[in-house]
This record gives C-alpha cells, sequence and structure tokens, in this order.
C-alpha cells in the first residue's frame, strides 16, 4: 500500500479543485491535519498488512516503491512537519481560495517528500526532489511579496545549478550501470571504482545534494527563502522541506548507492563542520528571529553532514536520529516565529521583549526547542549530538567532535540571546496589546515540544527500538 | 568541417544570443534555436523520440510561453536599453573570447567532435520504458506540471485579482 502516500494527497489536489468542492476547501487544512496525523500513525503503529511487499496496487502500477527504515523515519519526520505547518497555515489564510491554493501546493510537496523517501531508483529520486523543490518555489512567493519573489528566485536559480548536476550525473552513472536503479549502480561503481567518470558523477551529484540542502557555500539561498516565504512555508521548509531534497538525498547515497569512500566522507565531514562554524557564527549576528534561526539550520545541518561522514554505523545512526530531531525541534522554533510574526506583525528582535508574559506558552515551547537545538540533556538534541560526538571521538576524528562540542555552546549563546529579547525582562507599553498565538498555532507547539521532550526523556527505552535498528539501516 | 561541429558551433551561438542580448525576445528566440539544433543533434545520434519531446516541447512550447509573458510587459526606453546592453557586455563580454579559446583547445587537443550514434535498442524504446516501466516518474511528471499550474495561479492570476 506504499503507492498510497503519493496517490491519495495527489487525489486531494484533484478533489480540493473540483468546480463544487466549496465544503471540501473550506476545511482544507482540516484535511491535511488528518492526512499528515494518519501518515504519522501508520509508521508508528506499523500495521503489518499496509507495509507488505506487494498488494493489489502492483497489478495496475509499475511504482517499484521501497520503505526501509530510513524511509520510515523520513516519513514520520514529513508527517510531523506537514501537520505543524497546516496547523499554522489555519490560522495564517482566512480566504477561502488562497486557503485552497495553498494546500494544493503543500499537497504536492508532500507528494515529492514522500515520493523521494520511497523510490529506490536515482532519476526518480531527482524527479521528486524536483516536484518538492517546485513546490517549495510557488510556496515561498506565495504571498507575491518583494522579499518572497526575491527569496523564490534565488532558489530557484541555485535550485536549477543543482538540477543541471544532478541529471549530468544521473546520466553518466546511467552509463556506467546501464540502468538508474540503487542495485544497478552500485554494482557498477563497485566495479568500476577508481573511474574517472565515476568519481565525476559522484562528485556533481553529491555538489547537487549539497546546494539543495543549503550547506556552506551552497547556502545563499536559505535565508531569504526562511525569513520571506510565509509562516507556514518557513514552518514546511525549515522543518522538512530541505532535509528531504538535500540531507536525505546524501544519507540515501551514502548509505545504499555509494560504495565506502574515504574520500566522500573526509568531503562530507569538511563540508559539514563549515556549515556549523558559519552557521553558528552567522547566527551571532542576527536581528531577525527568522534570519537567526535559518543560519541556526544551516549550523544544525552541518551536525546531520558530519555524523554522515563519519562513516561508522553509529556515525550514520547518529545523522539521522538528529535528521529526525531537527526537523521536530526546528519546526518548533519555526512555530514559535510564526506565533510571535502573526501576534506583532514582525519577526525583529529589537521590537520585541518581556513577551514571555504575554505569551506564555510560546515561551516555555520555545525555551524547550532552544535548549533542544543547543543539545542540553535531557532533551532530543541532546542525545542524537552526543551519538554524533561518541561516533566522532571513537573513529578518532577528534578535532571534528571538539568543533561540534564547541559550537554547541556558540549555538546555546545565540539562541539564550534570542530568548532573553524576545521573551525575557519588562512587556514595553507598545505590546501591551499582544496576546498568546491562536490554538491552532499553541496546539502545534505544544505537540512539537512534547515530541522534543518525550523523546529526550524516553531515549533509554529508544536507543533500542530505534536507534540500534538505525545502525543496520543499510 | 563536419556537420556535427557545424550543429555544436550553431547551438553554441545560440546560447550566447540568448545570454548576451539585451532584449527579452530576442532572448527566447535564442533558446528556440538552441533547442532546435539540439533535436537535430539527437536525431543524429538515433534518438527521434527524444529529438521530437526538444523540438515540440523546448523549441516550441516554452519559447511559446516566454514569448507570451514578455507579451504582457512594456518595451524598455531607449536609454534603459543602452544601459542594459552596456550591462550585459560589461558581465559577458569575455564569453565569446572563451568559447573561442575552449574550441582552439578542443581543436589542438582532437577531441572527436562527430558524434557516433548508437544502435537503437528496440526492447528498450522509450515509449515502452515510459508507459510501461516508469510510472513512478510519470505521477512524478504530472505532480510537477501541477505544482508549475498553481504556480501561475497563484503568483501571476492572484497579481492580476488584486
Amino acid at each position: 500500500m506504499l503507492p498510497l502516500f503519493i496517490l491519495i494527497p495527489l487525489t486531494g489536489v484533484v478533489l480540493l479543485n473540483l468546480p463544487f468542492a466549496g465544503a471540501l476547501r473550506k476545511r482544507a487544512f482540516a484535511l491535511v491535519v488528518l492526512l499528515s496525523a494518519m501518515q504519522a500513525a501508520v509508521v508508528v503503529v506499523h500495521p503489518a498488512g499496509f507495509w507488505a511487499e506487494t498488494s493489489l496496487m502492483d497489478r495496475f502500477l509499475a511504482l517499484d516503491l521501497k520503505a526501509g527504515q530510513l524511509s520510515l523515519v523520513m516519513l514520520l519526520s514529513i508527517g510531523i512537519a506537514l501537520f505543524a505547518a497546516a496547523m499554522v497555515g489555519h490560522c495564517t489564510f482566512r480566504d477561502d481560495r488562497q486557503r485552497s491554493h495553498f494546500v494544493s501546493v503543500l499537497l504536492i510537496s508532500l507528494i515529492g517528500m514522500n515520493g523521494a523517501v520511497l523510490v529506490a531508483d536515482l532519476f526518480s529520486l531527482y524527479v521528486f526532489l524536483e516536484v518538492t523543490s517546485v513546490a517549495s518555489f510557488v510556496l515561498i512567493a506565495f504571498n507575491r511579496d518583494l522579499r518572497g519573489l526575491e527569496g523564490a528566485f534565488k532558489y530557484i536559480v541555485l535550485s536549477a545549478v543543482a538540477t543541471v548536476l544532478m541529471v549530468s550525473a544521473v546520466a553518466l552513472l546511467m552509463m556506467m550501470a546501464g540502468g538508474t536503479g540503487f542495485g544497478q549502480v552500485k554494482a557498477a561503481l563497485e566495479a568500476g571504482q577508481g573511474a574517472t567518470l565515476a568519481r565525476l558523477a559522484t562528485g556533481a551529484f553529491v555538489c547537487g545534494l549539497f546546494i539543495k540542502g543549503g550547506l556552506v557555500p551552497f547556502h545563499g539561498w536559505v535565508l531569504g527563502a526562511y525569513s520571506a516565504a510565509p509562516a507556514p512555508a518557513s514552518v514546511l521548509l525549515a522543518g522538512i522541506a530541505t532535509k528531504v531534497t538535500g540531507v536525505y538525498g546524501l544519507v540515501r547515497l551514502v548509505v545504499t548507492v555509494f560504495p565506502a569512500s574515504e574520500t566522500i566522507n573526509q568531503v562530507l565531514m569538511l563540508v559539514g563542520a563549515v556549515s556549523i562554524v558559519v552557521g553558528a557564527l552567522a547566527a551571532l549576528g542576527q536581528r531577525d528571529v527568522k534570519r537567526l534561526l535559518a543560519y541556526s539550520s544551516i549550523s544544525q545541518v552541518g551536525y546531520i553532514v558530519l555524523g554522515l561522514g563519519c562513516g561508522t554505523p553509529l556515525g550514520i545512526a547518529g545523522a539521522i536520529f538528529h535528521l529526525f530531531n531537527h526537523s521536530v525541534f526546528k519546526s518548533l522554533l519555526f512555530v514559535n516565529a510564526a506565533a510571535l510574526e502573526g501576534q506583532l506583525g514582525t519577526t525583529e528582535m529589537d521590537r520585541m521583549g518581556g513577551l514571555g508574559q504575554k505569551m506564555p506558552v510560546t515561551g516555555v515551547t520555545s525555551v524547550i526547542g532552544v535548549l533542544s537545538t543547543a543539545g542540553v540533556p535531557p532533551l532530543s538534541g541532546f542525545w542524537s549530538k552526543l551519538v554524533i560526538i561518541v561516533a566522532l571521538w571513537q573513529a578518532y576524528h577528534h578535532a571534528y567532535a571538539v568543533i561540534a562540542v564547541l559550537f554547541s555552546l556558540v549555538t546555546l549563546a545565540y539562541l539564550l540571546v534570542l530568548q532573553r529579547k524576545v521573551f525575557f525582562g519588562k512587556t514595553s507599553d507598545s505590546l501591551a496589546g499582544v496576546r498568546e498565538a491562536p490554538r491552532e498555532v499553541v496546539a502545534a507547539a505544544l505537540v512539537l515540544a512534547g515530541l522534543t521532550l518525550g523523546i529526550g526523556l524516553l531515549f533509554p527505552l529508544l536507543v533500542h527500538t530505534f536507534l540500534l535498528p538505525m545502525s543496520g539501516v543499510f | 568541417m563536419t556537420t556535427d561541429f557545424v550543429l555544436l558551433m550553431a547551438m553554441v551561438l545560440a546560447v550566447m544570443v540568448t545570454v548576451m542580448t539585451a532584449r527579452l525576445l530576442w532572448s527566447a528566440i535564442g533558446l528556440a534555436l538552441a533547442s532546435a539544433v539540439l533535436a537535430a543533434l539527437m536525431f543524429r545520434l538515433n534518438s527521434p523520440v527524444a529529438a521530437v519531446f526538444e523540438l515540440s516541447v523546448c523549441a516550441g512550447l516554452i519559447p511559446a510561453i516566454f514569448i507570451s509573458a514578455i507579451g504582457l510587459t512594456s518595451r524598455l526606453n531607449p536609454e534603459a536599453l543602452a544601459k542594459r546592453w552596456r550591462h550585459k557586455l560589461l558581465k559577458y563580454g569575455a564569453m565569446p573570447v572563451i568559447v573561442i579559446l575552449v574550441v582552439w583547445a578542443l581543436w589542438q587537443l582532437q577531441v572527436p567532435l562527430t558524434f557516433v550514434a548508437p544502435p537503437p535498442a528496440v526492447e528498450q524504446d522509450v515509449r515502452n520504458v515510459l508507459w510501461n516501466q516508469r510510472h513512478i516518474d510519470l505521477l512524478g511528471q504530472m505532480s510537477i506540471l501541477a505544482a508549475g499550474a498553481f504556480g501561475v495561479v497563484v503568483l501571476i492570476k492572484g497579481a492580476k485579482r488584486e
């Protein structure tokens, strides 16, 4: 029943845009919330009949979808981030037509993300990454303001470069392997390892994924896209879309397609470390909440890539665990940013202060998100960062482990500055009329904060059900 | 000079016009010409179906859409046009020189610029692959088209409505 992950959202897009679907359009966001909850539930409960290898659909559609451990983690992350984006979107868009259009593009983005994590073919992976990217262009520019259009345009240009690199790489790999299936390409690479063409193709594809993932030095589009997009789009982009289009692709290729290579590992660790450093240092000087969180995202994605580059099973497991945790706590922080933007009309920190008294739930959930991002125990971010650092240390990458630890402290510093400026202190008179965010946004924040806290507290139980199986992800 | 070399140079020339011209209409025409020449190269490489797609979509439909969009814009006044020409020449003036140098380098290195068309593999006919083997990619293509359609509705139709 794997095709349902693509067919249900596709059906939703069609139904929403039928001429007499007015009643459906009014409840568009509720339907997305339901869909995302069902997706998360199906992964967690894991009914055997749903995940069977073959089904009735295979008689009509040759989709060749596969769902391993890594795909399950990604499907769960997608469900959680989509839920948060839909809850925020419900409060952001009041016009039925706008809602319908936004939800339609959101569902197309869901098709892209679900398809990307379920396919077992390089070309199909590229196609679904493009579906997600094209939907993201529209989401970023949705409000048609100058900043949004500029952010979308920068993303389009850099994404086009990534597309050229990825398609060229797929063509070269197809010439070598005679096909584009993961298994075929892996066998061809192992047989012809060291060949110039293989190195060129691998390098081109990895570069393309670095651009899509917003890693340094290809992160130029991230700031404009995250900060200028409408609030629910920012939640989706920062929470999961960029993780799927860039980071998931890297993890999947390193784990499933590319043979073990010290060169690739070194490049990944270097790019990861540089992203951690540049993202954290740039975040220090930011005055806008969303821009600060955008740089923080770049830095946190660096941790994921650093763990991946370690190359050991523990490092890869840590990377995937941090990918999941990051999608939860980053979605939480962007939900908080959406709450601030919705109530104040701005995300500039200099115009805030003492909001903890006026927006207590947003303030408390923000503290949880901040501490998890910085890797403070016992929250989820602490455990995933710890696993990555231990893996690096065990693999004798001491310098990278030290960088990871030091810049966790820098992360804590800039995020505490954010907390102090926004939520602590005396509320100024101009903010006297500010109230807590709408209940949908508060509910999303509470769910995400609950997950961040719960995963952290329950980690000793989850290590056997989640982390150790993840180390056998390949 | 071989036919393939002439076609490659024609494509490079069309691409340079596309990038260097200050007039959007010339850019769209350059894109159409580059795609048409690429279609000819694909025919010579024994890929008639790919060539037909390239000709109909990239050389036909896409430039038509671009030209329709350009038709909605207003013409630049002569001063603005001259300023844009100067800006383009400053930015891309070195491109013809680089192209000539690259062609000269390829000539010196005796890189073969004549394509050897592979024999067509009947069992891998693109129509069979597309319609019978790669349904997942068809779903992806439909989704991209839907995303593009919504992009037009949201970004252009929405602006017109406002």
